[in-house]
């Protein structure tokens, strides 16, 4: 590989990053104003850029939504006095952040957010890296973030933060199995007898032009979304962090920079999360339930489902699905009350695996009857 | 450039290893377990066998380190008493090692590895279908075995955490 290869490489994924990053930092505005609306307030208003804020009409409204707030934000995280303090394990209190947010990023590079149809009609991801063994790997990273928490929280070296990271692996370990087992009907559908194996998620939007899946296995979906729920550590099941009980959770001892860190790298998990839910259930860029955008383009008459054009549709079309996600998120955070400990694993190994168990058998019968047929 | 990537995750794997066993704090020691792991996974990438590699984070780098470290954390092993040196599990040490290092000896001295050029060798791993395939084919026995093993883990889990019969359900938490 040569080097201007390399740097276009580098670009693009640097690209992507700061997309992922700026997604995160209006995720947490969503999240302030959306928590506002729920309980009856206004939430950010006040943040004002000097120049843009003075335009007339336009200014104030932005203003107003409170636009410019991720800005101020994060310059605070920035700029805020960021004291260790002296009682930690200096190492592990440093590696903690760090290792939160590199799993997130990382696990960017395999999630397809649109596709490319070019003059002679083929079909390419758009994408970072289009391997083989995709959700597995997206899995397997993902689950390395685990270990920013608890070390996050052991290294504090005090009782609340410690409990937090104790929660963090036990709710992950309990979640990850029935995660993985709710997406396996889903490969065993892509993978049909007589295809070439694969585990791309490319592949599988490729297989939802016609009905979704979310449409036919529906309870595939409602598993992988609460053990998404689990594994982001978003309420119900913020065990790590649960304020009224742990102070902090696994982040009490941090601020200024560091906490901004385990902050993005929350945000990261979700959106990649969000991400992926529309991949596998939610049809991709697919606009409608067996609706390409190519039959769209039909009705118009016209062909821009090709070429440039219809590679940003597919990507806004992914990003609009992506962003309602995000919103169901928020919208569960702010009217579920947070389960009790104990139910997190009762919830988690008595009802969600069991349930995860049954729907892959039921599946796997079904499509060995459909495919053999 | 493979060479150097090779020698890289070598280092990381035994390294990473070595530091395991030395490590005095069991919190840096399954730390260096993952590094260990991570490079053997890299090491699998190295080979092509890309379902390896990613099924080595996932479970070990990703779950099993996680119980570790669990484990380690509740039960708070820091100044623990060091035990005194006891000459059978050293002579016990002293003997696998021993036959590993015949088992090793003995895999360069055949002809194993000369005979086969290695771009005639197929990659069972780099494929999914044919991962599978030889696993449910080939290996079949060998999968059934672990399996049988794990489930025999299983079992001695239970039997041991519920205690001796009586009164076994109290700590349950």
């Amino acid at each position: 590989m040569d080097i201007t290869a390399l740097l276009i490489v580098l670009a693009k994924a640097l690209a992507v990053v700061a997309v992922l990053m700026g997604f995160c930092s209006y995720a947490v505005l969503a999240e302030r104003k959306v928590a506002s609306w729920i309980q009856g307030r206004i939430g950010p208003n006040r943040t004002s850029l000097p120049v843009i804020s003075a335009i007339p009409l336009i200014g104030p409204f932005l203003t107003r939504l409170g636009i410019f707030q991720p800005v101020a934000d994060g310059l605070k995280f920035l700029f805020k006095e960021d004291p260790v303090p002296g009682h930690v394990h200096k190492t592990y209190y440093f590696l903690g952040p760090i290792l939160a947010l590199v799993p997130a990023l990382v696990t960017v590079t395999v999630v397809p957010f649109g596709r490319y149809i070019d003059a002679e009609g083929v079909v390419s991801p758009l994408m970072l890296a289009n391997i083989d063994v995709g959700i597995l790997f997206l899995f397997a990273v993902s689950s390395l973030g685990v270990y920013g928490i608890i070390l996050g929280g052991w290294s504090a070296n005090s009782k609340y933060p410690f409990l937090g990271g104790i929660r963090a692996s036990a709710q992950l370990i309990s979640y990850e199995l029935t995660m993985g087992l709710s997406i396996l009907p889903i490969f065993l559908w892509v993978n049909a007898p007589g295809t070439e194996g694969t585990m791309s998620l490319f592949r599988v939007v490729e297989m939802q032009s016609g009905a979704w899946f979310v449409l036919w296995q529906p309870l595939s979906a409602f598993i992988f979304l609460i053990a998404l729920f689990a594994e982001t550590n978003r309420l119900p099941f913020d065990m790590p962090e649960s304020e009224t009980d742990l102070v902090g959770g696994y982040h009490t001892e941090y601020g200024g920079f560091k906490f901004g860190l385990y902050f993005v790298a929350e945000y990261g998990h979700m959106i990649i999360g969000s991400g992926v839910v529309t991949l596998l259930f939610l049809g991709g860029w697919n606009p409608l339930p067996w609706v390409t955008l190519a039959d769209v383009a039909g009705w118009f008459g016209a062909d821009f489902h090709i070429g440039i054009t219809g590679a940003v549709l597919s990507v806004l079309i992914f990003l609009g699905k992506l962003c309602a996600l995000v919103f169901l998120f928020i919208w569960v955070r702010w009217t579920v009350p947070r389960f009790r400990y104990d139910q997190v694993m009762r919830i988690g190994w008595k009802v969600m695996l069991p349930l995860s168990i049954a729907n892959l058998i039921f599946y796997a019968v079904l499509i060995a009857y459909l495919d053999t047929r | 450039m493979i060479d150097f990537f090779f020698y890289l995750f070598a280092f990381l794997t035994l390294g990473g290893a070595l530091l395991v066993v030395v490590s005095r704090n069991a919190v840096n020691a399954a730390m260096f377990l993952i590094v260990s792991f991570l490079g053997m996974a890299a090491s699998f990438v190295l080979l092509e066998a890309y379902f390896l590699a990613v099924l080595q984070v996932l479970v070990y780098a990703g779950a099993v380190v996680v119980l570790f470290l669990f484990i380690i954390m509740l039960l708070d092993t820091q100044g623990g008493e060091r035990k005194a040196f006891k000459m059978l599990p050293g002579v016990a040490a002293g003997f696998a090692f021993v036959l590993l290092i015949m088992g090793v000896l003995s895999i360069f001295g055949s002809d194993a590895l000369t005979d086969a050029d290695s771009a005639s060798v197929v990659a069972t791993g780099s494929s999914l279908k044919a991962f599978g395939y030889q696993l449910f084919t080939t290996y079949l026995l060998p999968l059934q075995m672990t399996g049988f093993l794990l489930l025999v883990a299983m079992i001695g889990v239970i039997v041991l955490s519920k205690g001796s019969g009586k009164g076994g359900k109290e700590d349950e938490s």
